[in-house]
């Protein structure tokens, strides 16, 4: 059962009406004319809304239960934000419409951007880029033009620990960077030794989470911006997992030059199955005059107008950025105050310890002592015994209602799972999360074929994705 | 909690962070507000925009009307807080609508293959741009006739990446093919253009297109969504690849984002698609199953040989966009096509009833159009704006100072009517 809307189209049939238009037709040549009309769906309005609903409860979100997927910070979006963005005054305004008629959107984003600069302790701000892998291209590309800018035109090396994201080595090679991978230490932090040896006159930027991926903050900072510094490179902070420490520590602070944020993430703004979210970058005054797009500024009346970079590296996208998404961040922002950002931060970890201390006796933990706001298990161990996967847990966890950590990654971590329960979850929530998790542990000694013909209490079971790839079937 | 990982003071959980770098001081933000306050203030801040009652400027950004449906499916829960579905049993929801939505960018479009979307049509564009080059093929040629946001996204993506870029001028508004001829030389990998164009211009695609074959190189064409409901499609003009802004299917203007960009390609290059694609197979049961598919292409599993670092795209937009093309359906989009060109022939002509507007250009348009402007076109438009019509958008053409007019289908004939009865004030 799963007909497309589609399969549901009938000839003739109609939702949406229109207006009469009131004038003759204005007829299309034939010579730009399309030969046949585009095969959309024609359903009615109940059938149309039918369709949607049943999908979407084949689907699951935060709203729907836990969601302790690691590195993405799934934390609970908050009514308000939402209700905020659908306004009005910040949805029928166009984006080309005079800077005096749109004082309260450019209001918005100048506030937003002053406190997105304070959390990071950062000079400057665009709120442009799109999402977290975008602005990852445009802090680099940042980085890249005030490099060429001064003369270093041998710096074509950036340096990724092989703990990070895929998305930093990905945009390093967007903007012609060579990526030099270094390995992480046992303990999961960037290896001081390693990085010296890295380091050199054609090093352009280190890339670095921090608390990394492993869910480590990396107690010697302070050294790894020394000598990417020393070496005259930059250091940049991929905010993936700044939920951890917002309010308590600034990546400014920590000695980074540039910075993305996502406010899908950390600033509580929903995913929406994959977008859209929003991903603001953040740089000390060196860099600022090469941010892409439009800033805010006032003008000597103290209306808001938008200015340009004075060497602005351009364009990332159209217009402004996700601005509705933007709304969204700034009425969390709003909600919470200086005292919620480090609340949120605070419980952030302490949720995520508690689940560690809980689980660490069941579980191999392979990084030890105090986590950040995630931490990483190893089911290397358990595999070689009972043949269960970190897969075969995470699709048992799918029938017992709570979605799976992030699997098998980090890649320096085998059979990895990946638990960010995020600040917002109950304690009952993460009592429930580890009683599954134990009780799968015992399954997967006793009752293993269980775990490996999970999910049972899904609309599918797992997928054949071989097939998926080989003969690869992408519309109807 | 704390006690019970054996911890009696929440800064203990912080030891790990040097003393020197935490924060000395409480962040520099507000007081926390209540949600009363916060939607008290955010109101006061909505309430400083101006909605203008009557929109006749485009450029990129289209007022179109959106019908109940969209918003309230769109706002199922479900489908907004969920993450991207990489759980395929328990996301077939997601998967499923983005199946659809791929499905929806081949109808319009012609073409083989849609991947999940991407940030908005500018970026598709460079994105598209950076699909066709390789070792040999480097240079990139986009004609001058394009938005000039998105000329400006491919730019920075080129000099980005260290490939060059060149520019074709336009001859009476649309790309000069002599110019392009002349441009295509052994290096270039594609060419973008746009159809209709940033100055509403249908170009000569066929002609575009067999140039840009002729010298080995791809054909990329930027298309709006709507007018692809009555246009010739990328893939009867023979494109390589269709790419574009996504935003008039069903998003409102949201003073530019968030919006969608398609992109669409022939099956031999599927795989050099960036971003997500969702496929169909079977479980072990043999039901349909919907999953993320083709991922060797993408950043988590190839790193620095990814085809692109795109993550995180705009799947709701894309969902908004499905169900808005369900919701008008294959008559209805017609229909909002039709409307758009009808009442845009018809305003031009009143908008050039008035003593001195001219046609900039002569070719076919579809529902924008450029006209010359016998005032300064800020009083033109403060003019416009005290009886809460947003004017076309002026622009300087060869040094003249023109108006790039749009026409929608909520436009009605007594709006037209009384735009042209303003400009006749404003230029008296």
């Amino acid at each position: 059962m799963s007909e497309l809307i589609f399969d549901k189209s009938r000839s003739g049939r109609r939702c949406t009406a229109i207006p009469k238009c009131g004038l003759d037709e204005a007829a299309i040549p034939p010579e730009f004319k399309r030969s046949e009309k585009a095969s959309l769906p024609e359903v009615a309005e109940v059938d149309l809304t039918r369709h949607y609903v049943n999908l979407s409860r084949k689907a699951y979100g935060v709203d729907n239960g836990f969601y302790p997927l690691g590195s993405c910070t799934m934390k609970y979006n908050p009514k308000v934000d939402e209700d905020a963005a659908e306004l009005r005054g910040f949805n029928d305004i166009h984006p080309l419409q005079p800077s005096y008629t749109v004082q309260g959107a450019l209001y918005a984003m100048d506030t937003l951007t002053k406190y997105l600069c304070e959390i990071t302790g950062m000079d400057a701000l665009t709120l442009q880029p799109a999402a977290g892998a975008h602005g990852e291209f445009t802090a680099l590309s940042l980085i890249k033009a005030y490099l060429l800018d001064h003369g270093e035109t041998k710096r074509d090396k950036l340096i990724v620990p092989d703990s990070a994201h895929g998305t930093n080595p990905a945009s390093a090679a967007m903007c012609g960077f060579t990526v030099i991978n270094v390995p992480s230490t046992p303990e999961g932090l960037v290896d001081i030794e390693l990085l010296k040896n890295a380091v050199g006159d054609d090093t352009a930027a280190l890339m670095l989470t921090n608390p990394n991926t492993a869910g480590k903050f990396d107690i010697n900072i302070k050294e790894i911006a020394d000598i990417i510094h020393g070496a005259g490179g930059l250091l940049y902070y991929d905010g993936a997992n700044l939920n951890a420490v917002m309010g308590i520590v600034r990546p400014g602070d920590m000695g980074f030059d540039a910075v993305h944020l996502n406010l899908h993430k950390t600033f509580a703004t929903p995913h929406g199955g994959g977008g859209p979210g929003s991903g603001p970058v953040g740089c000390k005054s060196i860099l600022a005059p090469y941010l892409p797009g439009y800033t805010v500024k006032k003008d000597a009346d103290g209306k808001f107008v938008f200015d340009r970079a004075e060497k602005t590296i351009g364009m990332m996208r159209s217009f402004y950025g996700n601005f509705l998404v933007c709304i969204k961040a700034l009425s969390y922002i709003m909600t919470l105050g200086a005292e919620g950002i480090r609340e949120a931060a605070e419980n952030a970890v302490l949720n995520a310890n508690y689940l560690m201390e809980k689980l660490k006796d069941t579980y191999d933990v392979p990084f030890k002592g105090t986590c950040m706001h995630e931490f990483v298990m190893c089911l290397e161990g358990l595999k070689k015994e009972t043949g269960i996967t970190a897969s075969d847990v995470a699709k048992e966890l799918i029938d017992m209602g709570i979605h799976p950590p992030t699997m098998y990654f980090p890649l320096i971590v085998h059979e990895a799972l990946m638990l960010e329960p995020t600040e917002t979850e109950s304690r009952e929530t993460l009592d429930n999360a580890v009683e599954a998790l134990k009780k799968i542990y015992v399954m997967a000694h006793e009752t293993p074929d269980i775990l490996k013909a999970a999910p049972k209490t899904t609309p599918i079971g797992r997928p054949d994705e071989t097939t998926a790839v080989r003969h690869p079937v992408l519309r109807a | 909690m704390l006690r019970g990982i054996g911890m009696t003071d929440i800064g203990d959980l912080f030891a790990s962070i040097p003393d020197e770098l935490k924060l000395k001081d409480k962040l520099d933000l507000p007081d926390p507000k209540t949600e009363f306050e916060v939607m008290d203030a955010l109101s006061a801040a909505a309430e400083q925009n101006k909605i203008f009652k009557s929109c006749f400027r485009g450029a990129g950004a289209y007022r179109h009307f959106i019908p109940s449906v969209v918003k309230r499916l769109v706002s199922r829960e479900e489908f907004v807080t969920a993450y991207t579905p990489y759980q395929a049993e328990m996301s077939q929801g997601v998967l499923q609508t983005i199946f659809e939505y791929q499905t929806t960018v081949c109808a319009l479009t012609g073409m083989d293959v849609s991947n999940a979307g991407v940030y908005d049509g500018a970026q598709a564009a460079a994105e598209a741009v950076k699909m066709y080059k390789d070792k040999k093929r480097q240079k990139t040629v986009v004609s001058a006739a394009v938005r000039p946001m998105t000329l400006e996204t491919i730019a920075t993506y080129c000099n980005s990446a260290g490939t060059s870029l060149v520019v074709v001028p336009t001859k009476n508004g649309v790309t000069d093919i002599d110019a392009l001829k002349a441009a295509l030389d052994g290096d270039a990998a594609s060419f973008y253009f746009e159809q209709p164009n940033y100055y509403g211009l249908v170009e000569n695609a066929a002609e575009i297109i067999d140039a840009v074959h002729a010298a080995g190189a791809k054909a990329i064409m930027g298309c709006e969504p709507v007018s692809l409901a009555l246009l010739k499609t990328p893939a009867e003009y023979g494109a390589d690849a269709a790419v574009g802004e996504a935003q008039p299917l069903g998003m409102p203007l949201s003073f530019g984002g968030p919006y969608l960009g398609f992109m669409a390609v022939k099956t031999s290059d599927m795989r050099k698609l960036p971003g997500r694609i969702v496929g169909k197979t079977a479980d072990d049961d043999g039901r349909d199953a919907y999953v993320l598919t083709l991922q060797a292409r993408e950043q988590h599993i190839r790193r620095e040989k990814a085809s692109s670092s795109i993550c995180s795209n705009e799947a709701l937009c894309a969902l908004t966009a499905t169900i808005y093309c369900a919701a008008l359906g294959k008559e209805g989009l017609c229909e909002v096509a039709s409307q758009c060109h009808t009442k845009a022939v018809y305003a031009a002509e009143k908008i050039c009833s008035v003593d001195g507007f001219k046609m900039k250009f002569d070719g076919f348009f579809f529902n924008e159009f450029v006209t010359t402007c016998p005032a300064d076109t800020g009083a033109v438009m403060k003019a416009l704006e005290s009886k809460d019509i947003l004017g076309g958008l002026p622009v300087k053409i060869d040094g003249e100072d023109c108006i790039l007019w749009c026409v929608t289908e909520v436009n009605t004939a007594q709006e037209i009517e009384l735009l042209k009865n303003v400009l006749e004030e404003a230029v008296k």
